[in-house]
């Protein structure tokens, strides 16, 4: 029976093999490299016309922020978009994979895609992968059944809501919700509240910081308006009104030409080789 | 040395003499300055694990003339807390001199004590909010179960960290009217029942001024749960059957 043990192909998701040499390395002392979250605040909700989502804009690694000015809002398709937190490359594959279904899918059935769709594909690519693809979304869009907005959480349950928080400033934003939503908003309010919610994120979470994205969806036509408010503008930065020269002052200009100084011999000895 | 040891190593034969665990906990706390003095407010629930045992426990007491102490975390603790405060406006009052101690003292004692608990091993189990007013000066204070302590103009424990001090930090401003500071609390308390599992709807709200400490009788707040989507969830999820199909 020496065939006993065939190499059998991977049937897909992920293959734990090295499981046990990464515990007993970390028992050793040494640590596995912090992967790229977006330590987020992420928002959605639902006004009289549509969808506005909202996010904001760092990225962190562990303590440090790799990445000012990141783009937490991903294109999934035309009239939907979907917001990420978790780990970024996880959000980001997750969201461009479904974002391709999701195209295939229109040119297979000729119709504009619904959210829902959206949401099934989302969910069970998460569920099949048990929470191991960290990515914690809010979905939102306009299909022709109407607005529509939904979570959706790593371990792949879903919720739909009038209005959604997300990532570790979830809370901060959920309060300005819980306190000043209602229905019936129009754009400018829901931009505003959006906007407010980002910022209670923003101010008062660790993990989110920098500026306000927003995209405001509605039937037939969205809005994506980056960097909407920058509320951490670097105001310090120094302002010059004055510029240094870029070299060294010229005072006097004097050529002498170097034909006096020299004598030419003509047809002198050969150089040497 | 994982926790699991270490308990294991104190609850040896004699049984645990040591705070390991919190067993009958009360949830946030919130405070703030206003114009007159302070208000603070938290609900009435004690919580026994992720049963909601007692619906009728003052989390927030008066201390001597001058003080309201306010504790959210481990009951029986916060009762030892008010017996050592008793003791001491007791000591303190019998001197008679016209003297008596402000919240600012209480503060620090409170301090004193939390930290020398932890430094042995064997915690408070409590988040103390300490407010008062006293020759016209408004004091307003937090002590953790670890010691740390500061002053503040609005103070929020346990979830109210999160969820309320967002709200508190936008809203608060120092000339706030007793009725705008009760609105503030209120809205800040209403958040929290949304979203924290351990309150009842029944908060306690009491203020402190020159004049002395205000008890409210305790209320209800107002929930809304009226949003379409609620009533609705699943619309637009699936093609009503009575729906005409077009084949094409």
């Amino acid at each position: 029976m020496s065939k006993a043990t065939i190499d059998l192909p991977p049937k897909g998701g992920f293959s734990f093999d090295l499981c046990r040499r990464n515990d007993m390395l970390s028992k050793k002392g040494v640590r596995p490299p912090s992967y790229r979250k977006t330590g987020t605040t992420i928002v959605g909700i639902i006004f009289q016309d549509g969808v506005i989502l909202g996010a904001d804009t760092r990225a962190t690694e562990g303590p440090i922020v790799c990445d000012k000015n990141c783009e937490k809002i991903h294109y999934m398709a035309p009239n939907i978009y979907c917001c990420g937190a978790g780990t970024a490359a996880d959000t980001e594959a997750v969201t461009d994979m479904v974002s391709s279904q999701l195209q295939l899918h229109r040119y297979h059935t000729g119709r504009e895609s619904r959210v829902v769709t959206a949401l099934t594909f989302l969910k069970r690519h998460l569920f099949n992968y048990q929470g191991h693809v960290q990515a914690a979304l809010v979905l939102g869009g306009v299909d022709f059944t109407g607005p529509h907005l939904h979570t959706i959480y790593p371990h792949g349950s879903t919720d739909t809501l009038p209005f959604a928080t997300m990532g570790s400033g979830s809370l901060a934003a959920m309060s300005v919700f819980e306190s000043k939503y209602r229905e019936g908003l129009t754009k400018d309010e829901g931009i505003n509240l959006v906007s407010e919610a980002i910022c209670a994120g923003i101010f008062n979470d660790l993990g989110s910081g920098s500026n306000v994205d927003i995209c405001v969806i509605t039937k037939g036509h969205k809005e994506y308006l980056r960097n909407h408010l920058l509320p951490n503008a670097d105001v310090y930065a120094l302002k010059r009104e004055y510029t240094f020269p870029k070299k060294t002052e010229v005072l006097l200009t004097k050529i002498t030409p170097l034909r006096a100084k020299v004598k030419i011999i003509e047809g002198g000895d050969a150089m040497e080789e | 040395m994982d926790a699991e040891h270490v308990r294991d190593c104190w609850s040896c034969s004699l049984g645990s003499e040591r705070t390991m665990n919190p067993y009958v906990t009360g949830t946030s706390v919130l405070a703030v300055k206003y114009r007159d003095g302070i208000l603070m407010a938290a609900d009435m629930g004690g919580s026994y694990g992720s049963t909601l045992r007692y619906k009728t426990i003052e989390r927030i007491k008066p201390i001597g003339k001058h003080s309201l102490l306010g504790a959210s975390g481990e009951i029986s603790d916060f009762q030892e807390i008010l017996r050592y405060l008793d003791e001491l406006i007791l000591y303190d009052n019998m001197w008679d001199d016209g003297n008596s101690l402000g919240p600012k003292e209480l503060h620090n004692y409170l301090t004193r004590v939390m930290y020398n608990r932890r430094n042995k091993f064997n915690p408070l189990w409590n988040s103390l909010v300490l407010g008062g007013v006293k020759n016209g000066q408004k004091y307003l204070g937090m002590v953790s179960m670890l010691g740390v302590s500061f002053e503040e103009n609005h103070v929020a424990t346990g979830f109210g960290n999160h969820l309320a001090r967002p709200i508190l930090r936008d809203e608060w401003n120092e000339n706030l009217s007793f009725e705008d500071a009760v609105k503030l609390l209120e809205k800040c308390m209403r958040v929290l029942l949304y979203r924290d599992r351990s309150p009842v709807n029944k908060l306690q709200i009491v203020k402190i001024t020159e004049e002395g400490t205000t008890n409210f009788p305790p209320y209800s707040l107002k929930t809304f749960w009226g949003f379409e989507s609620y009533e609705n969830p699943t619309v637009g999820e699936h093609v009503p059957l009575n729906c005409i199909r077009i084949r094409l």
